[in-house]
C-alpha cells in the first residue's frame, strides 16, 4: 500500500511471489503427500522406460572393465546377513542342502544344488554396479546365464516377468521377503547371470550368497541377493504389494535403467 | 494530477471490463448459431476469439504497463519467450531441491569410475550427534574439513532444533528424506526442462531471437574491455543502449543456455546405467560415472550461481522494470541518456 492507504500494484505483486514462495513450499510437501499427484509425476519414469526401451537396443551391453578397475572390497548394502533362520541354516552348512527352485509358468519346474548350477552355461564379466543412492563399485562376477536356464526350463507361451524370490525379510515380519522382477527382455540379455562368484572367490554372505542376480543395465536394487527361487509369471500384482519388487512397492520405479 | 490520471485509468479498465462482458455475452450467442453450422466453422471462430482476446489483453497490459512513465514503452520480450523464461525457471528450482533430496541418499562425490577405487571421495558431507547431544556437521572437500553446522551436515528442523541432515530441509523437496519420492519429482521435471528448452532453442532459431539479441555482433565484441569495465563499476545501459543486451550478458545468456544446461542434461544421462550401455565406455569421455555425478553437481550449482547473479543484476539495473517486462513484455526506455 502506498502513503494514501491503496493498495498499489507493486505491492501487490511484492506479495504475491512472497506468497507464491511460501505456499509453493508446503505444497510440494502436500502434493508429494497425495494419492494423485505422485502418480502423475510417475509418468515421467514410465516416459523414461519407453524411450529406453526405444533407444537403447535389446542386446546393447553394459560397459565391461579391466582389472585394473576392481574396487578394493565390494560394499555390502542394504541386508547383510537375513535374519531368517532357514537361511542361516542353510549357510552354516556351507549351502549343501541348497536348492534353487524355478517354477511357475515352466513346461519343466526345477530344484538345482549349487553344483548343478554351476555347470549351467556360464559368463564371467567386470561391471560396475549403480546403486539408486548415487554410489558405484566394480567387481568381478562369474554366473549361470539366467536366459540359458529359462531356455532349460520350457518357459510357456503366456510367460512374462522372471520373479526372485530371496530369503532376506526386509522388515520385523518375517515373511516381508525381499524380491523382485525383470521382463524378458532383460532376462534373456547375455550379461543378465545368477552370479556365484565374486572376484574370483565363492560369493560372500554379505553380497548374496549363495545366488544373486546380476542384471547391468538397471540400478543396484533390481539386483535381488540372496535368490531362493524364480517363479515364472504373466503378472505381478497379485505378489506383495503388487509392484513387482519389494522397493517398488515402498514406491521406487519397477524399470530402474537410470 | 495522479487522482486524474487514475481516474481515466479506472475509465479505460471499466469500458475494456464491459466490452469484454458484452462481448463474451454475444460471442457465446454466435458460437452455438455457428456450431450448428458446423464445426470447422466453430474452430475457426474460436481461434479468431482467442486471437482478439489476446490483442485485446495486450492492449490493456501494455496500457498498464505505461502509467506514469517518461520516455516510451518498448515491447521487449515476446509472449513465448516469456512463458518460456518462467517455466525455465519453475523446473530448474524444482529440480535443484529434488535433486538435494536425491544426493541425500549419498552425501558424498567421487572422481573416476566408481566410489571406491581405494581414494577417498572429493567432497563428503557429515554430520554427528556427539555423547553431550551436540549437533554438529561438516563437509570434508578435497581432504579438507569445513565447519558447516547450520547448513550442511547438521542445520535446524521445521521445530528450531539442529538435526543431523546433509542440506536443510526448507531447500529440498520433499522437504524430509524421501529418496523414491524425489526421484519422481526429478525426472518428471527433467522431462519438462528438456522440453522446454528445446521449444526455446527452436524459437530463437527460427523468430532471429538467437541472431538478433543473442550473439555478439562485431560491435558487441569490440565493447567487451568497455562492458567488463562497467560492470566491475555497476555502471549499466540506460536509454536506446539498454533494448539490446550488453556482450557480457549475451555470453552469459549463451553458455546457460548452449553450454551448461545441455552439459547437465547430459551428466543426468551418463548417470543411466541403460544409456551408458548405447556405447559401452562413453562416459569414461567425462572420466567415468562417478565424475559424471559430480559434474552434474557441480554444474547444478554454477547454475545457482548464475541465478544470483542474474538476479541481482536485474534488482541493481532497475528491478520493476525488468521484471515487468519479463511478465507484460514491455520495458520502459527512458529519453536520453546512454549511460546514466
Amino acid at each position: 500500500m502506498d502513503r494514501d492507504g491503496r493498495i498499489t500494484r507493486r505491492g501487490l505483486i511484492r506479495r504475491l511471489i512472497a506468497g507464491t514462495g511460501l505456499v509453493g513450499l508446503a505444497g510440494c510437501e502436500k502434493l508429494s503427500e497425495s494419492a494423485w499427484f505422485p502418480k502423475v509425476l510417475g509418468l515421467g519414469e514410465k516416459a523414461t522406460h519407453r524411450i529406453h526401451r526405444l533407444v537403447v537396443p535389446r542386446k546393447a551391453m553394459a560397459q565391461e572393465f579391466p582389472a585394473r578397475d576392481l574396487s578394493p572390497e565390494f560394499r555390502s548394502n542394504g541386508t547383510s546377513m537375513p535374519n531368517n533362520p532357514t537361511y542361516v541354516a542353510l549357510a552354516e552348512k556351507g549351502f549343501v542342502d541348497y536348492r534353487l527352485r524355478v517354477g511357475g509358468l515352466v513346461e519343466r519346474p526345477m530344484a538345482l544344488s549349487v553344483p548343478e548350477i554351476r555347470k549351467l552355461p556360464s559368463r564371467t564379466q567386470i561391471t560396475r554396479h549403480d546403486c539408486v543412492e548415487g554410489w558405484s563399485a566394480i567387481g568381478e562376477w562369474t554366473g549361470a546365464r539366467l536366459g540359458a536356464l529359462l531356455e532349460a526350463a520350457h518357459l510357456l507361451p503366456h510367460a512374462r516377468y522372471v520373479v526372485f524370490r530371496c530369503a532376506d525379510p526386509m522388515e520385523e515380519n518375517p515373511r516381508s521377503l525381499y524380491y523382485e522382477s525383470v521382463d524378458l527382455e532383460d532376462a534373456f540379455h547375455p550379461q543378465t547371470i545368477l552370479a556365484y562368484d565374486l572376484n574370483g572367490e565363492p560369493l560372500p554372505i554379505k553380497n548374496g550368497a549363495p545366488l544373486r542376480l546380476r542384471c547391468e543395465r538397471q540400478l543396484g536394487y533390481k539386483m535381488a541377493k540372496y535368490v531362493m527361487g524364480i517363479e515364472i509369471v504373466d503378472d505381478f500384482s497379485r505378489i506383495a504389494g503388487g509392484k513387482g519388487g519389494y522397493w517398488e512397492d515402498q514406491g521406487y520405479e519397477w524399470y530402474a535403467g537410470i | 494530477m495522479a487522482r486524474l490520471a487514475n481516474k481515466a485509468r479506472l475509465a479505460v479498465l471499466k469500458k475494456a471490463l464491459r466490452d469484454f462482458r458484452n462481448g463474451f455475452l454475444g460471442a457465446f450467442r454466435y458460437f452455438i448459431t455457428r456450431v450448428r453450422h458446423g464445426f470447422l466453422s466453430a474452430v475457426l471462430f474460436t481461434s479468431r476469439l482467442i486471437r482478439l482476446s489476446i490483442t485485446k489483453l495486450r492492449a490493456t497490459l501494455k496500457y498498464i504497463a505505461r502509467a506514469r512513465s517518461p520516455g516510451y514503452m518498448y515491447y521487449r520480450h515476446p509472449l513465448p519467450i516469456r512463458i518460456m523464461h518462467w517455466s525455465n525457471a519453475v523446473f530448474l528450482t524444482l529440480l535443484f531441491m529434488s535433486g538435494l533430496n536425491i544426493f541425500s541418499a549419498h552425501p558424498a562425490l567421487y572422481w573416476g569410475k566408481s566410489s571406491y577405487r581405494g581414494v577417498p571421495p572429493v567432497l563428503e558431507i557429515m554430520g554427528e550427534e556427539n555423547d553431550d547431544g551436540r549437533v554438529s556437521g561438516a563437509t570434508r572437500i578435497l581432504g579438507r574439513d569445513f565447519n558447516t553446522t547450520g547448513f550442511l551436515g547438521a542445520s535446524k528442523n521445521r521445530e528450531g532444533e539442529l538435526t543431523v541432515r546433509e542440506f536443510p530441509s526448507w531447500l529440498t523437496i520433499p522437504n524430509s528424506l524421501w529418496l523414491a519420492m524425489a526421484r519422481r519429482w526429478h525426472f518428471f521435471f527433467a522431462w519438462l526442462l528438456v522440453a522446454n528448452g528445446s521449444a526455446f532453442v527452436t524459437y530463437a532459431a527460427v523468430s532471429g531471437h538467437l541472431r538478433h539479441d543473442l550473439v555478439p555482433t562485431g560491435h558487441d565484441a569490440r565493447s567487451i574491455g568497455r562492458s567488463i569495465f562497467d560492470n566491475l563499476r555497476f555502471r549499466h545501459e540506460s536509454g536506446e543502449a539498454a533494448k539490446s543486451y550488453n556482450v557480457l550478458q549475451e555470453f552469459a545468456y549463451l553458455s546457460v543456455i548452449f553450454f551448461l544446461l545441455p552439459l547437465i542434461i547430459l551428466m543426468g544421462l551418463g548417470m543411466s546405467p541403460a544409456l551408458d550401455a548405447l556405447r559401452p565406455g562413453w562416459v569414461d569421455v567425462f572420466f567415468g560415472r562417478q565424475s559424471v555425478r559430480t559434474i552434474h553437481f557441480v554444474v547444478a550449482w554454477a547454475l545457482v550461481l548464475f541465478v544470483f547473479v542474474h538476479v541481482f543484476q536485474v534488482m541493481i539495473t532497475g528491478f520493476w522494470n525488468n521484471f515487468r517486462s519479463m511478465v507484460t513484455g514491455y520495458y520502459r526506455v527512458k529519453s536520453g541518456g546512454n549511460h546514466g
